[in-house]
Order: C-alpha cells, then structure tokens, then sequence
C-alpha cells in the first residue's frame, strides 16, 4: 500500500470539561475527497484546525507523506503544503482583494504581478474575480472565491475546506464542485468538512465520521444512504419532523409594495415586497445570505419602520410600531445572531427571558420586575426545548450555540404568537436538536399561527414550509407551493449562479 | 488695530513650529489606531516626554539627547499602557485615561528641580544660501530638524500603510484580529510595537514643546496638545497627509489669533482663542464626509481563544 498523504494517528485533545478530540486515526490520501462529518460540537473543528497548527493535539502524531508533521503555526502548515477555507471567512472587509490575498502568502509578488495571477488562477478555476474590488462590497459566494484563489496560488497538497456551501445557491455549488473535481484530477487532496450529505455523497470518495470528539465510523459516501451516514453521526434513529394537514385561515401578515434603504454600510435595501401569510401557514424565504434577509426581519421585528400601512397584523396597520408594540399585538421574531442580537451575551437566562417575554408573559408591573415569575418562564423555556444548562442563573454567553438558539427560539415560540418571524431558526445546531425545533414550528402552525421561516438551508425550508419565495439582492420573487418546486427552480428563484456562467470549467 | 505688525513670512514659519507637538503626536496615534488600539494616554506620554526631554538636554547640554530620551521617556510610558490592555487585556478607555492622569503626575514630580531653568538651545538649520533667500529661506529652510522629521515621519507612515507589507499586516491586524490571528499573525507583538512607536512619537512632541516651542518646564504645560491630537486622528479620517493638513491649520489659527490678539483686533480674546479648535473641527468634518470610516477592530480586545 502506498503511504498516505496525510495521517492522524490517535489525536488527542483535551480543553477544561470537555475533551474536543479523544484518539483520533484516519488517513487522506493523494488526490482522495475525503469528508468528515459530524454534529456541531463533534470535535471537527478542533481536529482541522490541529492539522492546520492553530491548535496543538495533546497526544498522538501527524505524518505528511509518512514523515512526522508538527505545524507550530500556520504559516508552517502553508510551508508544507496544507491550505484551509475557513467556514467564517478570515477577510478584511476593508481591504481590496489582492491585499487580502497577499496577507495569506508567505512572500507575495509585487501587488500588480500578484494581480495577474490572481486573473489567470481565477479564470484557470473558473472563479471570476476582480482583484482590485473592496471586499466587503463582495457578495458571500465571491468571498469565497477569494479565500479558494488565496490557497490555490499556493500550489496546496492538502485544500481543507470547513462548511464550504453554506452560503451558495445551488448553481455556485456546481461550479465549486467542478473546481473541487478538477483540483483532485491534479493531484490536490481536500478535506471536507460538512453537514449536508447529499454534497457528500456527490462529491467525495471517503468520510469519517466524528461523534462527541471519536471517530465512530468510516464509508464510501456514494455507497451509503444519507439516512445512515445521519444515524452514524447522531448515534440514534433521527425523527423527521411530521407536518399535518392543516386548514389554513385569514391573512395574518400583509406587505405590500414595502421598499426600505438598509440602514448599514454593506446592507441590502429592499425592493417592492409583497408578502402575505395566513393563519397556520409556513412561508419559507430562501436565499444567499447578504440579499436582504437582515432587513426584512428587521421590518418585520420593528427595529426599522416604515409607514403604518406597509405592514399589516390581522388587517391592523403596525408598520409604525417599535418591537415592543407589535409583541404586544403577537408578532414575534427570533433574528439570526444569537450573541447580540437575540440574546444578550453576558445576560442570565432568566434576564434574556424578561427581555423579550415582558409584555406577553406580563412579567411586570407598573414598571417593576417580576423575577420570580421570569425565572420560570426561563425554566419553562429550558424544560420543554432541552436546553442544557446548569440553570437559569447561567450568562447565556455560557451556552453552546445550538443550545442558545434552542433558548432563543424556545422563548418566543411559548409567548403563543400570532405571526413568528424566525431568521435561521437552525443555524449551527445539530441534528436532533434541528428536527425538535422544526416540529415546534410546525406545531406552532398547526395551532393556528402564521410563521415566516427565512433560512438558507434549503433542506430546511422544503421540509417545514407549505409556500417557498427566494430573496434576491433585495427583491422577494413570487412564492410558489413547495410540494412542486425542484431545486433547479429554487436555484434559478435565487438569482441563479451570480454572473458565474460565464466560467469555463 | 494694526494689522501691518504681522509678518506673513515670520507667521508661517511660526505655525510650523506651533503644529509640530501636535503633528508628532498625532501621526503616532495614527499609527497606534490603524493597529486597532484606542490609546487616550496621549497627554500623558507628552508631557512625560516633556518632561524626560527636558531633564536630560539640561543634564547633558545636548538637545539632541533629550530628544532621544524624549522618545525613550514616552515610549516607556506606553508600555504600562502596554502591560494593562495587551497583557492584563484591560479595558483600553479607561486605561488611556489612567496613563493620561499618571503621566501628569508623574512628570510634576520628575520635573520639581527644573521650574525656572533655561534649557540649550536647540540648533536651528543653517543652510548658507539657501536660508539667506527672502521669504523662502525663513520658511523652508530656517527650522530645527525635529520639525522635518515631524513631515518625514508623515510622508514615512504613509508610505508604510499604503506601499509596504508591514504597513498592509498592520492594517489587516486592525481591521480584523481574529482574521489576521486565523492566518497566522502575531496580533499582541503587532500591537505592542504600534504602541511604543506612537508612544515616542508623543514624546518627541512633549519635548518639542519644552525645548523649542516655549522652551522652558512649567506643570502642565502641553495644556491639552495631546487631547487635540487624538481628535485630529479622528477628524483626519485616518489618513496622514490630512494629519498634516489638520495639525498645520490649527498651529496657522493659533498663531494668527495670537497676532491679532497683538494687534488688538476689536473682538473679543474668548472668541479668538476658541477659534482655532472651531476652525479645525469644521474644516477636517467637512474633509471627513467621504467613505472612510474607523479601523473595524478599534478599541476591542483581542483575546486568542484557540
């Protein structure tokens, strides 16, 4: 047998509580796609950024090309070969992107020669990029683009790539695989860190599988069903959340010809929305993330407003009302940043729980707090969504982020509301705790409430939403019933591959 | 009122030695921001310089030596600032503050022996002809060589920031630590070394005006330069050639106030001398109105958690 590319042997690595990784072994091979899977907190992140030398295994060995390998930092690891995509990009917004990429090289050309390169690699790999643009003017698919030609104007042996389609429609997911084929067909070795299996089994030749920080199992994706490789991953049978036949009543949320300026720098504005929503639907709001999803929560919460009549709760025009009112109403949103947005991190729950929960849940009076009534509110919260943690008193801070988006979606689905608005509602959570909070969804529904679901995993919102509308640089397409939509159509609602075509691969 | 006692040629060579405090220590801020840190301790590490500057000209009768030990002085100084944001990961606000209120004191205390003394004059170029030249000589060529090395520093930094890879890793490290940290960085060492720099900046400025500008040790007496120079760096949008612009308008006012206060101008001296602070202000706020915006990670503390 020929010696691999890389090779982990028993990789240990603990942190205070918890132990991230615990004798891991598996081997990547030249020109080999190899996965690895697991569930948020599995221990994937950990294990990749060892191989890159942001972090030093406790115990066990690395061999690159059957000799010891110890990265002491990343420019070491880059020395040898190894590049890595990171899943939150690690770009400065502010500089243009040749400058972004000279700050991944270890002796970068001069700017105009580093330009051209960045062309012929760009256009080689079919990523068209401008290498003069300001990146934070850049849509996330083009960020993107500039991490990939950032490693691969490295000649990289081994291309790590951390969650790598998040943020793509299903077009740009095509021409990043075609990339991604091209480079294994030169001999690149990638690591593929996902969730989503179905990419997997399209793409890759090997997975492992990580749980609680083991390796519990090894397949060949395109011989394994993606139910299994779920089960493999979680350790138990995963329920799929069971929607009912529901009748569906009045229009509970109305938006016509709404148009806002994004209040921030690098926002969206929205363009001539038309929404309506009835009692005990689901309407799901696909797109790339950066369209205007940020802007259309923040019109529906409150925190931008508009004219009274542009929004419309039961027939009643709340457009000019702040959050607090239209709670009072019962429109209630969950926004997607857990930390600083919907929670407030150096919070208790019990505090988090007051913060949203005071007007419906009556937890004051006259100005005062009840805090005996909002600690169990929060404990109600923790008991019927699972959230673990110590108890109420913890800063939510503490909390991992799957079970901090359980506590945020949790404390609004039990104020009973009329309409919900959630934003990524299961964003960075694993599995099961996915499928518990899409069935409270759809519970919520089948009581009676109107709820808007805007998220970017299509999976998602095909299995919970009875109607599918795309976001697109602002404008919201016409929605269509989910139960006869194909992917290709969602791809081409989400405005197709961003001027990608023209990308010979 | 006699506006003919106002040389124009002496008043501009004037307002080039009243803007050089302000204009060393603004360009070291700039530098110390760009890097992502807020340092309010800017008065403080002037009036150390100040006073170390002085101190040490007077001991060893050489200027230029205190220059040096300006420098030294006020760079030393930052690494308190230092040891308490990069180290003990303090709030940097308050800590600025502190190392403002610190160094006032200290240096009443380092300067008790030094009220009333004359400290050696600081040699002013002399070019032979070229100093000789009527309105030309005076101003270009008639000054101390601090204040060219206070418009070469500016032409260096911002050569730096926008041509070399150093000045590009500092930007990066001030935009995004977490990124910059991601690939590889040493985030800490980047900022520490923008601190002692912009920390002897501000005391070469401090001893500017103890050995040229006035020349001689009072408590207190840099009375709010540092204050002005962090403001500058804001209103400046950043950027060091509009640092000079900043710095030479407000030096240009202040003298020009002074002269008309001379020459008993009929307004009144509390609106004279609040001028040049209005003047600046508006001017560099009008500048300001184009994209720029502040170093996206300034201010916030860096903690690697890996």
């Amino acid at each position: 047998m020929t010696v691999p590319l890389l090779s982990l042997q028993g990789l240990t690595k603990a942190y205070p509580g918890v132990v991230a990784n615990n004798n891991v072994s598996f081997d990547i091979g030249t020109g080999q796609v190899h996965a690895l899977l697991g569930e948020n907190g599995a221990g994937k992140s950990t294990l990749v950024k060892m191989i890159y030398g942001l972090v030093k295994p406790d115990s066990g060995v690395m061999l690159l090309n059957g000799s010891p390998y110890a990265p002491s930092e990343p420019r070491a690891a880059r020395a040898d070969g190894i590049a890595m995509v990171f899943q939150h990009f690690s770009l400065f917004d502010a500089l243009n992107v040749a400058e972004n990429i000279a700050l991944g090289m270890e002796t970068p050309p001069a700017m105009r020669d580093l330009a051209k390169r960045i062309r012929e690699v760009s256009e080689t790999y079919g990523l068209p990029l401008d290498p003069f643009r300001t990146v934070g003017d850049l849509s996330a698919g083009e960020r993107q683009r500039v991490e990939i030609i950032r490693c691969l104007l490295q000649d990289p042996k081994l291309l790590i790539m951390d969650e790598p389609t998040s943020v793509l429609t299903p077009q740009e997911v095509d021409i990043l695989f075609e990339t991604l084929r091209k480079l294994k067909s030169e001999g690149t070795a990638i690591l593929y860190i996902s969730h989503k299996l179905e990419e997997i089994r399209a793409l890759c030749d090997h997975a492992t599988v990580l749980r609680l920080g083991e390796n519990v199992g090894e397949c060949v994706p395109a011989d394994t069903s993606a139910r299994d490789m779920a089960e493999l991953m979680v350790g138990t049978t995963l329920q799929t959340p069971e929607r009912s036949g529901r009748d569906l009543g009045d229009v509970a949320l109305d938006i016509s010809g709404l148009s806002v300026a994004s209040p921030g720098e690098f926002g969206t504005a929205l363009k001539n929305l038309h929404i309506t929503v009835r009692q005990g639907e689901v309407l799901g709001i696909g797109g790339v993330a950066g369209n205007g999803q940020d802007e259309l929560l923040a019109v529906l919460s409150g925190e931008i407003q508009t004219a009274a009549d542009a929004v419309r709760l039961n027939g009643q025009p709340v457009g000019n009302l702040g959050p607090t009112a239209r709670r009072r109403l019962g429109l209630l949103t969950a926004p997607e940043e857990r930390l600083g947005h919907a929670a407030a991190p150096d919070m208790s729950l019990t505090e988090n729980a007051m913060l949203t929960g005071s007007v419906r849940e009556s937890l004051e009076r006259h100005g005062f707090l009840k805090w005996r009534e909002a600690q169990g509110f929060a404990e109600r919260i923790i008991h019927d969504f699972d959230v673990r943690t110590p108890g109420p008193d913890n800063a939510a801070r503490s909390l991992s982020g799957g079970n901090l988006q359980k506590f945020v979606i949790g404390r609004e689905v039990l104020q009973r509301p009329e309409v919900l608005v959630v934003n990524q509602p299961t964003w960075g959570v694993d599995a099961s705790a996915a499928a518990a909070i899409r069935q409270a969804i759809l519970d919520l529904a089948a009581n009676g409430a109107a709820v808007v679901c805007i998220s970017q995993d299509l999976d998602e919102l095909m299995e919970i939403s009875d109607r599918f509308a795309a976001l697109n640089e602002g404008r919201l397409s016409t929605p269509r019933d989910t139960r006869d939509l194909t992917i290709d159509e969602i791809g081409l609602m989400m405005g197709g591959a961003h001027g990608m075509e023209v990308a010979h691969v | 009122m006699d506006l003919s006692s106002i040389n124009p040629v002496l008043l501009i060579a004037s307002l080039m030695v009243a803007a050089t405090p302000i204009l060393l220590a603004a360009i070291g801020e700039l530098v110390v921001e760009k890097a992502g840190v807020l340092n309010l301790g800017v008065e403080g590490m002037m009036i150390t310089g100040a006073i170390c500057g002085f101190a040490i000209a007077v001991e060893t009768g050489s200027p230029w030596l205190g220059f040096g030990g300006a420098a030294i002085g006020g760079a030393a100084l930052s690494l308190l600032f230092v040891l308490l944001t990069q180290v003990a990961l303090a709030n940097q606000v308050a800590s600025g503050l502190a190392l403002t209120l610190f160094g006032l004191g200290l240096s009443a205390l380092l300067g008790q022996r030094y009220v009333g003394i004359k400290p050696p004059p600081t040699p002013r170029l002399d070019i032979p002809l070229l100093g000789d030249l009527p309105v030309v000589g005076p101003i270009l060529f008639g000054h101390d060589l601090i204040l060219y090395l206070g418009i070469a520093l500016i032409a260096a930094v911002w050569a730096a920031l926008k041509y070399s890879r150093a000045g590009l890793i500092l930007r990066a490290v001030g935009e995004s630590h977490d990124a910059a940290h991601a690939l590889g960085y040493k985030v800490v060492r980047i900022r520490i070394l923008a601190i002692l720099f912009g920390g002897a900046c501000a005391g070469l400025g401090g001893a500017y005006i103890s050995l040229v500008r006035v020349p001689q040790w009072t408590e207190g007496m840099t009375a709010g330069v540092g204050w002005i120079a962090l403001a500058l760096v804001v209103f400046a949008s950043w950027k060091p050639w509009r640092v000079l612009l900043g710095a030479y308008l407000f030096g240009g006012i202040t003298v020009l106030q002074l002269n008309l206060q001379a020459a008993g101008v009929a307004i009144p001296v509390e609106y004279l001398a609040m001028s040049p602070y209005l003047i600046t202000i508006l001017v560099l706020v009008i500048l300001s109105k184009d994209k720029s915006r502040a170093p996206a990670s300034l201010g916030k503390i860096f903690h690697a958690s890996h």
